[in-house]
Formats: C-alpha cells, sequence, structure tokens
C-alpha cells in the first residue's frame, strides 16, 4: 500500500433501481493523500473482488480530470465533497484526516433514479436538452463565422455559462432537487448570443416545460446549486432564465 | 391550458406567484409599521384608535385590506404547496445532509418560518383584528385641549355602545372624541407574557424570513444585477430583516415593560 | 490489394469535383435507409445530427450515460482552421502541408488536403450553433497559435476548446433526438458487428443498465470510437475509452492501420503512485513560457529525489535546461515527440526528479521574473524594481494566463507551481492508428465506416496540437454526409434485415458466450492487475522508444499474459445486471490482442517517424531517422486469428509535397 491513511466508509449499497439499499461500512487501509477520492474506490474495489464476498461498488467516472461530468458522488452531505470548484475525480484523500468517517451517497432526486449503489440515471438532462437546448442550424446552412461579430462581454459571458459539463450537482445540492442552474445555464448562454436569438422563445418555454414533466422540484434561491457547481455557474443564469420565461409568456405570440 | 394558467401552473410561475405575493405583503408591513408607531405616543392612545377607526372605514383601505387578506392566503398555502411538491422531487432523503456548506439557514427553512408566522398573524387577527369588528372592544372619551394640547381619557362603561366607531365633538376649546379604544385591548393583551413571547419569535421568524424573501423575490423576478443587488440588499436586511421586525418587537415589550 | 479510392485530378479539385459527382440518395429512399452511429464524440454526435438532417434514420450509441461526456470534451488546447483572419498568410495548401510534415510525411495526401479544405466550414458551423470562441473586443473570433506553427489558426474557447464543441455538436444531435429522427441507446456498448454476405448489416450491443443483449439493423455502420491509448493502462485518455468497438470489427475482417504509431505529450502530470489510475494533461501552452530542466548532476538528482535538496537552492550553473541545449532555434516548443524523447533520455540517464525518478521540471519562475515581472515594472515606471517586486508582478501575469491550470496542478499534486517548479512527464495521449479506411471513410469491409481517432488516415505518424478536433468534425460534418451516398446510393432496394436472421443470432451468441466465458473463470486475480500488467509491458517496451529486443520480448510477454488473463481473472456478478467490472474485463481482452499487434507492427516498422522512434533508427544526435524508401506506406493489417495477422501495404504517394527531413535544431 501506497500511503498511511485509515479511512472509514459508509457507502450506499442498492442492487438496483427495484431493490432497497442502505449504507454499509468499509474500512479502507494505507490510503496515500495523493490519491484521488476515486482511487480510494478502485483500491477498495479491488479488494472486494479479491475478496469475492462482497460486490465491487458501482459508481459513475470516466475522463477522471474534471470535464465529462460522469462522477457524481454525495460526500459528507455534499455533492463533490468539501472542496469548492471540483468535481468528485479531482478530489484528493489530502483533503481528508486519518481516521475520517465519509458517508457517502448518490445524487438523489426523483428525475435521477439509482441504478446501482452510486450511479444515478441522469438521461433528464438529455431529453431537456433534446426539447430546446440547441440552435436550429443543419449542417452547411452556416454563414462565416466572423459575418456576427459578439461583444465580448456577452461571448464570455455565454461561455462562463456553457462551462457547465451536466453533472447534476445542482440537483443533489437541491433542498428541491430543483435543475435550474443547469436549465438556466443552456438558456443563458444561447440567449446572451445573437444566433440564440430567433428560438429564445420556444427553448425557454420547451426546456421549461421538460424539466417540470421530469419532477425535478421548483428553485427557492438558496443558491446551495451555485455554491456547489464544480464549474461555478452563477445565480446571475437562473435569474436570467426567470426573465427569459416570463418575457416569452408574457411578451410572445407564444405559450 | 390558456397561456396565463400554464405559466402560473409551471415552477417558474408558481415562484413568481409567491414573489409578487411577498413583495405586496411587504408593502403593507411598512404601511402597518408606521401607523402603529403611534402606539408609542404619550398620548393615552387617542391617535392609534383614530387610526385604527380610519384603517377600517375608508373605502379604499377597507378594498386594499381583503386584497391583502387574499394575499396572506395565497402566500400561505401557495408556500405550504410547494414545500410538499418540492418534497415529492426527492422521494428519498440523504443520510447525511450538509446544507450549512452551501446555503444560508433562512432559505432552506421558509416554510418553517412562514408557517409560524401564518400562526402568529392568525393569533394577531383573532385578538385585535376579530375583537376589533366582531367583539366587544370598550369606548374611551378623550377630552382633549387644542390649545395646551393636553388629553385627559376617560374609560366609558363597559356596556357603553354606539353606532359609530368613533364620534367627534367640539366644545370651545375642547375637543371630545369618544372612539372603541384599541389602545387599551393592546395596553392589556400585551401583559400577558405567553403573548409577548409568541410576537417576539414571530418577528424572528419574520426577520429570517425577509432576510431571505425580499431578495428571492427580486431573483425570480429576474433581476439579479450587479447595479442594483447592493440596493436591494440593503434594503431587504436593512430595512425588511432588522428594521421592522425589531420595531414590531418592540411594540410588545414596550407595553410589557411600561 | 488495397484500394483506397482517392479520386483523380489535381489535388485542389478532388474534393470538390467528387462532391458534385458522388451519386445521390433521393430523399424519399433516405427515410427507409437506416445508419447505426456507434460513439458520441466529435465524429459521431456532428455524423449522427447532420444524417438525421439529410433524413436518413439514425441510431447513435455510446457507452456513457449521456452522449455529453464522450472524451472530446476534455481537448483542451482548440482547433484548427484555414480562415485566415489574421492575415498572416495561412492558406489550406499551408494547413495541409502542415499537417503532413508534422505527420512525418506518413499521412495520405488527399485526405489531408480534403480535411484543411473543410477546417473553415468546421468554424462556421460551430459558431451557428452557438460554440463560445474566445473573442477580441471587437467581437471578432480571437486565434493563437499552437504546437510550435508560424501562423495563428488555432480558434479556442480558453481551456475547455473540446467541450465547447462537443457540447455543440451533443445539442445537434439531441435537437435531432427530439425531432425523433435519431433513436439514442445512452449506456449501451457495441461488442460485435453483424456482416451479412459480405456488407457491415448491424450491431450487437449491451444494454449495460439492464445487461441484456440486444441486436440492432442498419444499412450502415459507423465506428467512431475513439482511440485506443488506454492499452497503456495510464494516459490521458477517460476510464472508460477502449478499442473494443474497432476492435470487433478488425476482428470481423476491417483492416487495422498503423496501430503502433502512439503521441507522447510531453506535459503531464508525473505518475505519483501505485494507486495511479490515469494521468493528466497540462496544456501545451505552458511550454511558451515554462523552461524544462534536470539537474546536471546526478548527485543533485538524487538528493532532490529523496527531499533532501529544494529545486529552488540549485544554482543556475548547475541546471541542465536539455531542450535548449539540444535544440537551440525552437527551444522549448519542439514539438511533442521530440520533447517527450528528451525528457525520457534525460530520466532514463538517471537525472530524473521525483520519487520515482520519472518527471522533469517546468520552472517559470525566469520568465515569470525576468520576462513579465520586468514587463509590468517598465509599465509602472519603475525603473530598478527589487526581486521581490518582479517575482509579484510576474506572479500576476502568470496567473491571469495560465491559472486554472496551476490550480489544477495544486490540486492534483498538492504543490503550489507558484512557488516550486512544476514537475512533468510525458504520458500517451493520442492515438494515430485506427482502422484502415479509404478515402469515403469506408473499412474493408463494405457498409462498415470509422471516423475520427478511431481511422487512421489523416494524421501520419504524429498529429499536430489543435487537429484531433479539427479530424473529428470534419468527417462527421462534412465528409461522411457526401461519401455515404456513394455506398447507399446502391443500398436503396435492401429493405431492412430483420434481427431475427441467422447472423445476428449468431453474433449475438458469440457474444453471449464470451461474456459468459468471462464469469465462469472465477480466477484469483482483478480485471485491472492485467490491465497494469499489459500497460507496463506497452510503456516500456513500446511507448516512446522501441527496439528489436523489447518488442520481441513484449510480443511474447502479452501473449503469456493473454493465457494467464482468460485462466485467472475474476469478474464478480453476473451478466444481467448493471456490472462495470464486466465491461472492463472485456475491454482489457481486446487490449491483450491489441498489445500484441501493436508491437508487431513498431516490430515490422524499421525506421523511426513521428510517434513511432525505433533506437536502432536514429542520426548520431539521436533524432529520428526515417527510411522512406522501404516504409513509406500505410501498414494495414488483416486479422486472421488471435495473435496471427497478415499485413498489406497502402504505398503513400507524394505529387504535391516534397519529402523532407524533419529538423529543429
Amino acid at each position: 500500500m501506497s500511503g498511511n491513511m485509515n479511512i472509514n466508509l459508509k457507502v450506499w449499497r442498492q442492487k438496483n433501481g427495484k431493490s432497497q439499499g442502505k449504507l454499509v461500512d468499509y474500512k479502507v487501509e494505507g490510503v496515500s493523500p495523493d490519491m484521488s477520492f476515486l482511487e480510494m474506490f478502485d483500491v477498495l474495489n479491488d479488494r472486494l473482488v479479491s475478496e469475492g464476498k462482497d460486490e465491487p461498488i458501482a459508481f459513475d467516472h470516466d475522463c477522471r480530470e474534471g470535464i465529462c461530468g460522469m462522477c457524481s458522488m454525495y460526500i459528507n452531505g455534499r455533492p463533490h465533497g468539501p472542496n469548492q470548484g471540483v468535481t468528485t475525480c479531482q478530489l484528493h484523500m489530502r483533503s481528508f484526516k486519518d481516521g475520517d468517517t465519509i458517508v457517502v451517497e448518490p445524487w438523489r432526486a426523483a428525475a435521477f433514479p439509482v441504478i446501482k449503489d452510486l450511479a444515478v440515471d441522469r438521461s433528464a438532462f438529455d431529453r431537456i436538452i433534446a426539447s430546446g437546448g440547441f440552435i436550429s442550424v443543419n449542417t452547411g446552412n452556416a454563414q462565416d463565422a466572423n459575418s456576427l461579430p459578439i461583444p465580448k462581454d456577452n461571448a464570455d459571458e455565454a461561455f462562463a455559462a456553457a462551462a457547465c459539463i451536466g453533472c447534476g450537482a445542482c440537483v443533489a445540492a437541491c433542498k428541491n432537487s430543483s435543475a435550474m442552474l443547469f436549465v438556466s445555464a443552456k438558456v443563458s448562454q444561447l440567449a446572451l448570443l445573437p444566433q440564440g436569438d430567433p428560438e429564445r422563445n420556444t427553448r425557454v418555454l420547451n426546456m421549461v416545460a421538460q424539466m417540470d414533466t421530469e419532477g425535478f422540484g421548483a428553485c427557492t434561491n438558496t443558491g446551495a446549486c451555485s455554491a456547489e457547481c464544480p464549474k461555478e455557474i452563477s445565480l446571475t443564469n437562473i435569474a436570467r432564465l426567470n426573465r427569459e420565461y416570463f418575457a416569452a409568456q408574457l411578451g410572445s405570440d407564444r405559450s | 391550458m390558456n397561456w396565463i394558467t400554464k405559466m402560473f401552473s409551471s415552477s417558474l410561475g408558481q415562484k413568481l406567484i409567491m414573489a409578487l405575493t411577498g413583495l405586496f405583503l411587504c408593502s403593507f408591513l411598512i404601511i402597518h409599521m408606521v401607523g402603529n408607531l403611534q402606539l408609542f405616543k404619550h398620548d393615552a392612545g387617542l391617535a392609534f384608535n383614530k387610526y385604527a377607526v380610519f384603517m377600517t372605514t375608508n373605502p379604499l383601505i377597507k378594498t386594499t385590506s381583503y386584497l391583502l387578506y387574499a394575499a396572506i392566503l395565497f402566500h400561505a398555502f401557495k408556500g405550504i404547496a410547494l414545500v410538499f411538491q418540492n418534497k415529492k422531487a426527492r422521494p428519498v432523503k440523504y443520510q447525511a445532509f450538509d446544507g450549512k456548506a452551501n446555503s444560508h439557514w433562512s432559505s432552506r427553512n421558509m416554510g418553517i418560518l412562514g408557517t409560524i408566522i401564518l400562526v402568529f398573524i392568525a393569533v394577531h387577527m383573532s385578538n385585535f383584528w376579530w375583537q376589533y369588528k366582531f367583539g366587544t372592544v370598550p369606548y374611551t372619551r378623550y377630552t382633549e385641549n387644542i390649545q395646551t394640547g393636553e388629553i385627559q381619557s376617560d374609560y366609558m362603561p363597559d356596556n357603553f355602545t354606539m353606532n359609530s366607531k368613533m364620534e367627534e365633538q367640539s366644545e370651545g376649546l375642547m375637543k371630545v372624541t369618544i372612539v372603541k379604544d384599541l389602545f387599551r385591548s393592546v395596553e392589556l393583551g400585551f401583559k400577558e407574557i405567553w403573548l409577548v413571547a409568541l410576537y417576539i419569535i414571530a418577528m424572528a421568524a419574520l426577520s429570517f424570513h425577509l432576510y431571505h424573501g425580499f431578495k428571492s423575490a427580486f431573483q425570480t423576478m429576474g433581476l439579479n444585477h450587479k447595479k442594483y443587488n447592493g440596493a436591494i440588499n440593503f434594503i431587504g436586511i436593512g430595512v425588511f430583516a432588522i428594521l421592522i421586525p425589531i420595531g414590531f418587537a418592540a411594540m410588545p415589550l414596550y407595553f410589557f415593560i411600561k | 490489394m488495397l484500394d483506397s479510392k482517392i479520386p483523380q485530378g489535381p489535388i485542389e479539385s478532388k474534393w470538390t469535383k467528387y462532391k458534385s459527382t458522388v451519386p445521390l440518395v433521393n430523399p424519399a429512399n433516405k427515410r427507409s435507409l437506416e445508419i447505426i452511429v456507434v460513439g458520441t464524440g466529435l465524429a459521431g454526435a456532428s455524423a449522427a445530427a447532420t444524417l438525421a438532417e439529410l433524413g436518413y434514420k439514425v441510431k447513435a450509441f455510446c457507452f456513457q450515460d449521456s452522449p455529453r461526456r464522450a472524451h472530446s470534451i476534455a481537448a483542451q488546447g482548440g482547433i484548427n482552421a484555414a480562415k485566415n483572419y489574421q492575415n498572416d498568410g495561412d492558406s489550406v495548401y499551408r494547413l495541409f502541408y502542415d499537417t503532413i510534415k508534422g505527420g512525418d510525411y506518413r499521412a495520405r495526401e488527399a485526405n489531408v488536403h480534403r480535411l484543411a479544405e473543410v477546417s473553415g466550414n468546421i468554424i462556421d458551423q460551430s459558431v451557428a450553433s452557438g460554440v463560445p470562441f474566445a473573442r477580441e473586443y471587437g467581437g471578432l473570433l480571437s486565434n493563437r497559435s499552437f504546437g510550435g506553427t508560424q501562423v495563428q489558426r488555432t480558434f479556442y474557447a480558453a481551456g475547455q476548446t473540446g467541450q465547447q464543441l462537443l457540447l455543440g455538436a451533443y445539442s445537434g444531435l439531441q435537437r435531432q433526438v427530439g425531432l425523433g429522427n435519431v433513436r439514442l441507446f445512452s449506456r449501451h456498448e457495441m461488442l460485435d458487428v453483424v456482416n451479412i454476405d459480405g456488407k457491415c448489416r448491424g450491431i450487437i450491443a449491451r444494454d449495460l443498465v439492464s445487461g441484456k443483449l440486444e441486436r440492432h439493423f442498419g444499412h450502415a455502420v459507423l465506428l467512431c470510437t475513439g482511440g485506443y491509448g488506454n492499452v497503456f493502462f495510464l494516459s490521458t485518455n477517460a476510464m472508460g475509452s477502449n478499442v473494443t468497438a474497432a476492435w470487433k470489427a478488425h476482428k470481423k475482417g476491417a483492416f487495422f492501420g498503423n496501430p503502433c504509431y502512439t503521441q507522447i505529450h510531453p506535459t503531464c502530470i508525473p505518475v505519483s503512485g501505485d494507486h495511479q489510475s490515469k494521468l493528466t494533461l497540462m496544456s501545451e501552452s505552458l511550454r511558451n513560457d515554462g523552461r524544462i530542466w534536470v539537474p546536471k548532476r546526478k548527485e543533485d538528482a538524487a538528493a532532490i529525489r529523496e527531499g533532501k535538496l529544494n529545486p529552488n537552492d540549485l544554482k543556475e550553473e548547475d541546471r541542465d535546461y536539455y531542450l535548449e541545449r539540444r535544440y537551440p532555434a525552437f527551444g522549448n516548443l519542439v514539438p511533442r515527440d521530440v520533447a517527450s524523447r528528451a525528457a525520457k533520455e534525460r530520466c532514463d540517464a538517471g537525472f530524473g526528479v521525483n520519487k520515482t525518478g520519472e518527471a522533469v521540471y517546468l520552472d517559470f519562475a525566469f520568465n515569470m521574473k525576468y520576462k513579465y515581472g520586468k514587463q509590468v515594472a517598465t509599465l509602472k515606471h519603475i525603473s530598478n524594481p527589487t526581486e521581490e517586486q518582479l517575482t509579484a508582478f510576474g506572479h500576476e501575469v502568470i496567473k491571469e494566463k495560465y491559472g486554472n491550470l496551476f490550480d489544477m496542478y495544486k490540486q492534483i499534486t498538492g504543490v503550489d507551481p507558484y512557488k516550486n517548479p512544476m514537475m512533468i512527464y510525458p504520458a500517451v495521449h493520442y492515438t494515430m492508428g485506427g482502422l484502415w479506411v479509404d478515402y469515403n471513410l469506408m473499412t474493408t469491409v463494405p457498409g462498415l465506416y470509422a471516423l475520427g481517432e478511431a481511422n487512421f488516415s489523416d494524421h501520419g505518424a504524429n498529429r499536430l496540437g489543435a487537429s484531433a478536433l479539427m479530424q473529428g468534425l470534419a468527417d462527421g460534418y462534412f465528409v461522411i454526409p457526401y461519401t455515404i451516398g456513394a455506398y447507399l446510393a446502391n443500398e436503396i432496394s435492401v429493405k431492412p434485415i430483420s434481427t431475427d436472421h441467422e447472423a445476428f443470432v449468431k453474433a449475438e451468441n458469440e457474444v453471449s458466450d464470451r461474456l459468459n466465458k468471462l464469469l465462469a473463470i472465477k480466477g484469483t486475480k482483478p480485471v485491472d492487475y492485467f490491465h497494469k500488467r499489459l500497460g507496463k509491458i506497452m510503456w516500456d517496451k513500446c511507448g516512446m522508444a522501441r527496439n528489436v529486443e523489447g518488442l520481441t520480448w513484449a510480443i511474447s510477454e502479452i501473449q503469456k499474459i493473454r493465457e494467464e488473463f482468460w485462466k485467472d481473472v475474476r469478474v464478480p456478478g453476473d451478466a444481467n445486471e448493471f456490472n462495470p467490472e464486466l465491461e472492463k474485463a472485456g475491454r482489457v481482452a481486446d487490449f491483450i490482442e491489441l498489445g500484441e499487434l501493436m508491437c508487431k507492427d513498431a516490430l515490422e516498422r524499421n525506421e523511426s517517424c513521428g510517434g513511432h522512434f525505433r533506437e536502432d533508427h536514429q542520426t548520431e544526435e539521436g533524432e529520428a531517422l526515417r527510411d522512406d524508401e522501404n516504409f513509406k506506406h500505410v501498414a494495414a493489417w488483416q486479422f486472421n486469428e488471435v495473435g496471427n495477422w497478415s499485413l498489406h501495404k497502402e504505398d503513400l504517394v507524394y505529387e504535391n509535397i516534397k519529402i523532407a527531413q524533419r529538423s529543429y535544431k
């Protein structure tokens, strides 16, 4: 083993979407502070496979560099753990102390049903994007990229909103499991760009309708989403979503 | 479904209802506060009682007050419905939840804070408003010397009654006013320690409720802008979360100690 | 004989002429033609969306929980395009030329020229779909130079260009999903292709949640499944990136081109211990301001490794800025392969600086103080700044330029790179090899296509920075929508084949047997044990430097691992459930077979070129030595049985570019 920390884990185990789950205790010894949180799970899983008593813990992960948005652990009461602006895969064990007890749960939301252990189904996000999170431009339709100047401030703000990785930490953090930060990031990005203007009304109406259909809760502006967002997406996006929505309802022919 | 019902039944629309009714109730708080400051006047309650008559007889104010009652009920019950609706969005709770790490306590407990305020409003209304309108509030005769401003008050007998809430007569330098004495109900009521305690708790709840609620309403209406956030925060915290609850809490305390 | 189907005519007009003459499928017929797209990265998402827009019925598959998570998302630097917005003399020809030269003259001219031609359209398309590229104050697009090119042609969105481009393509894909033109199958892994009468007609996929096997018919199948860098276990690829789809196609008749061409990226965060699961890239742009060095004396290197010496205390004259020493003209900015090998050479010689001895310094202190610190001091009219002032001024500039990268470094290593020099080491980053495809992007199996990193075609033996994104989107947005017509125009009379067809049944049974076999072994070692062993052999013997002896040894060693794997691997759980270990086991089994082929290809190619460096083929100064007379060809391997391949060659003809030796001195 490569380190000398001992960690007590309480991990949510659930066989599949239909069964009941519970927290199970594991002790992981010889943890190195240089390990990432997921690498500690790798070590534990290797041990579980070798011992053959318990199945390894299922969890979602892929790029392990904080950009794909797949990793999704709710660690000691917070999505992606105690550090600001990082995903679970970027969290390292030096953020914990020897002997710590860490509770690890899946994202909890009616719209994110558990598949197994710590893995949940976030396809609701894909359906929200499919309902309007795009610009309808067929390949080959585009004009020259520089024919449409965009003020740098708008471009930068659109980029900051577009940095969303769709991990769902906002939903997990929100006491209402609201998806407003996610939806607002996409609505904002496209509302700030002139390319997004022709569809701005239908986009926001359809995306909000889909969001509600999926069973996410309403926003109560607690700010937990933005505080826990690994990409630090701003709450001003939610205000913009509200504006866009009411403007579309009150000021356009659409509903 | 037409567009209005569609809008107001969406999650955003329901929040808009909360924001608009909430801000309307905030505006009432200011008026209520300003009016009630007359309780501190050393006039044995004359100005306050006159104000009470005005508030319950002026047709414009009467209409507005019914709007207000509707807004209170709407805000409360919509809020409670939203709390339950939002709970449904997370059927399985977290075993470990560290809310304080990412959000203010008041923002997570608007439902509880609101419920305390609702209970308070019910008690408050039944103590004063109900009594005043439908119960038996005794009358008091005020004799005011217009030149010196000196006021003398005399309780009318308990069984005294008349057709209007207030009658005024001038006799030379003396102005005589017989009016329903709500002030006395206040004075008496606030000798009860449990009532004073309830009021103070409720005002604390109001403070936290508005600490989050005021700026949250603007966020819901789409107003979150670095140029205006300072003002919104200043009013939300300075006026609504501090001054108004302290002002209201001072009233029962004042009478309790007096 | 391999027919690359390159159109006749001068290179500038090949593609234009091809587009005007390629057979078309009429809109009514498109609706009855079904296309399967496997993988939803830049190539897959853009292809699926575009084909659906054209009217084809598309099914898109990805193993991730959402198409948006494909590993294209992790690309940092940018995307090249011959727009010449900067008026610095860029042109389609220059981009074409740079790509061929950068690929060390091992790429196909016609494909690369087409890539350069459509590069501008990619930027237009991406901007139109809402990609927020960096802009200047005037509102127009910003460019930077990248990877040592002499023109500024790289478009970027901070350090998240791949993410923004992928989300653009993904939104187009989701739009088609919403319109019902694409059916999306996320958390599905393709486990075999189905060929009927010599043509590819569908796939077998496993629903990763339920574990059920599914049969899907398609008139054509597009593999957009990325590269195979994870054969090395440690790479900058995502954990799930794998060769399985391409490998199954290979075993069903698709030739594998140039498997040994691997790109090793010089600036990655070094390995910190046995637990390491993947490596993180630090953007190449850091080399613009960081100076790379190791100690001159081995004693100092040893003292640093043991923690007895602080590198900041090592005197200037005791440091070896080996890139500046060896390549005075390009210095720290030499191409990726050159920089990587130089680092390995120093570490192998005993000058490495971290605990594992496999790291070199990337030091910003000098430029922080004397380049940026002085600049700021001049701006502030301070004529005699103190050393402390210079450091403080420079700190701010460095923070603005590289702040997020420095934060990331600190997050991962726990070391503050503003105060201590960064440690870096090369890591596997990209694989230029892949399924052999012709000009139409079709593999040697009719109806089976390969796009993006999954094919071999455009980067030769080494890929230039910011060209991977360009190729993925070029293939998906602008190439396949035309070239697939050449095939499908003849398929319009083919009715959808029932998935009860014996070929589907047989393929499904084979897949099912293999899964059950993996589960039945019930050995003693977890999958990662074998993967790590394979990775170490590949890295040591088929990594930055290769030789006959090492490769020969590696082949026999990998064969042993293969045998052992199928005897002793332990895969828990069962096939009819969500079972990540089972997924991993299947992928590693394929990596083991691929690893052998890579070594075989590296052994066969008796020359050094680009990412393939053979120690027995180098100049006296230690530079790569090509053998154009004997190896100016693509090595396309045909699978016979496990461990047995036949080699086919596609000669590369250079009619428009004069071949020369690369020099960065």
